[in-house]
């Protein structure tokens, strides 16, 4: 169960800061440098980094700094690597060799990394199922592990709007068990389908990946 | 800002160690780390994503291009980075609103906007945007004409959506960098409208 599934629910009022600092500390700067850079080393993809930060403890998730949120993840994928150890972390300083990186990311080479991304549009092996117009419903049950459908998304009938591409599905590249892309459709949902206090003229548009879709 | 340890909070700490075992074991190279930090602080922020609004404000064949495909229209002003990769534009009208948000994490178009703000990746706005909107929007100042419709954008996939505000009233002829001026982040995460020309001065 995913501590991040927060859509729908109720965490009081926004409190938007305009004169917010783009970094509240040093170690914020440093923690969203490093969690880049460590993309280079190419020991996780994004749906698995995404599934570490979703699987802290929900109070924990919900209460601490964003940058605290990834602190706690990267360093959960780097022991679950042996890219770093216990005993380092409370040493500070290196106990045994490091495992073998992708590569080490240069200050050189990062204008052309940031520039790159990560895209995850794959050639197409199949045709699309639904085409835009068609009826469709949600899965209900969700899988105990990384998903990207919303709770609140769940057992719900919405209507294809955009066939996006296709794309890597996160639940299969979360799991190590390959990118096994397929097709990613936007699907637009009556605001009063998915919550029963929603405005008549609301609607709520998710990107759901085929698998998680069904004809009415 | 001292730098000893006995004016560090437990994580400034914490990340300073384990920057240093990092350097250490040779997974990262501290200038890197400099240099991306950098790049957010500087160069890539709002102005991207602004300039594409205004660019299509004033060019109807821009405008086309931006809401077929986006990620093109987008890259062609030099703005492709990392969370820009697939890109959709939704364009403001009097009949519908938009609003992004991610439920499930932080996703945000950083390519036209930068790092999003603490308010966009905490629990109150990634909770309540997709069933209370307008109640969302109004802690915002925004209030929707009667009639119109909100469509809310869950950014569930590598999807990232760019909200295209409707053009103020009374900026006919301005130019594409006068125009930038009324373009504000939040009016291209639907929690704002683009500045009036009045309130801009």
């Amino acid at each position: 169960m995913s501590s991040a599934d927060l859509g729908g629910r109720d965490f009081g009022p926004v409190a938007p800061n305009p004169d917010e600092p783009m970094f509240h500390a040093e170690w914020e700067k440093r923690v969203l440098g490093m969690v880049v850079a460590l993309g280079a080393a190419g020991q996780w993809n994004l749906d698995q980094s995404r599934s570490a930060r979703e699987s802290l403890p929900e109070d924990q998730y919900v209460s601490i700094p964003y940058y605290h949120i990834w602190l706690e993840a990267v360093e959960a994928l780097m022991r679950d690597r042996g890219m770093i150890t216990d005993d380092e972390m409370d040493k500070g300083h290196a106990c045994v060799p490091p495992v073998p990186v992708a590569r080490t990311l240069s200050a050189a080479d990062v204008p052309a990394a940031l520039a790159k991304g990560g895209p995850v549009d794959r050639p197409a092996t199949s045709e699309p199922v639904f085409a835009v117009g068609a009826r469709v419903r949600t899965m209900a049950i969700l899988p105990g592990t990384h998903t990207r459908l919303p709770r609140y998304a769940a057992d719900k009938v919405g209507e294809i709007t955009a066939v996006h591409g296709h794309h890597v599905f996160p639940d299969s590249n979360a799991v190590g068990a390959g990118e096994a892309p397929t097709w990613l459709y936007k699907v637009a949902f009556v605001a009063r389908d998915l919550f029963a206090d929603g405005h008549p003229d609301d609607r709520v548009s998710l990107d759901l990946w085929e698998p998680y879709l069904s004809d009415v | 800002m001292p730098h000893d340890h006995s004016h560090m909070t437990e994580i400034e700490a914490r990340v300073r160690a384990l920057e240093s075992l990092l350097t250490e074991k040779g997974y990262i190279d501290p200038a890197a780390v400099d240099a991306i930090v950098q790049t957010y602080e500087t160069e890539i922020g709002p102005r991207n994503g602004a300039h594409v609004v205004a660019k299509a404000w004033t060019d109807a064949d821009y405008a086309d291009w931006l809401a077929r495909d986006a990620t093109a229209a987008i890259h062609s002003l030099g703005y492709m980075s990392r969370q820009g990769e697939h890109m959709a534009a939704c364009f403001n009208t009097a009949e519908t609103h938009h609003l992004v948000v991610c439920t499930l994490c932080s996703c945000y178009p950083w390519s036209v906007l930068g790092l999003p703000p603490t308010w966009y990746k905490s629990p109150p706005y990634r909770a309540r945007a997709v069933r209370d909107p307008r109640g969302v929007l109004a802690e915002f100042g925004v209030t929707l004409p009667e009639g119109t419709g909100v469509e809310v954008h869950d950014s569930t996939a590598e999807m990232r959506y760019l909200v295209i505000p409707q053009r103020p009233p009374g900026t006919d002829g301005w130019t594409e960098d006068a125009l930038m001026d009324l373009v504000t982040r939040d009016s291209m995460i639907g929690t704002g409208l683009a500045v009036s020309p009045e309130a801009a001065g």
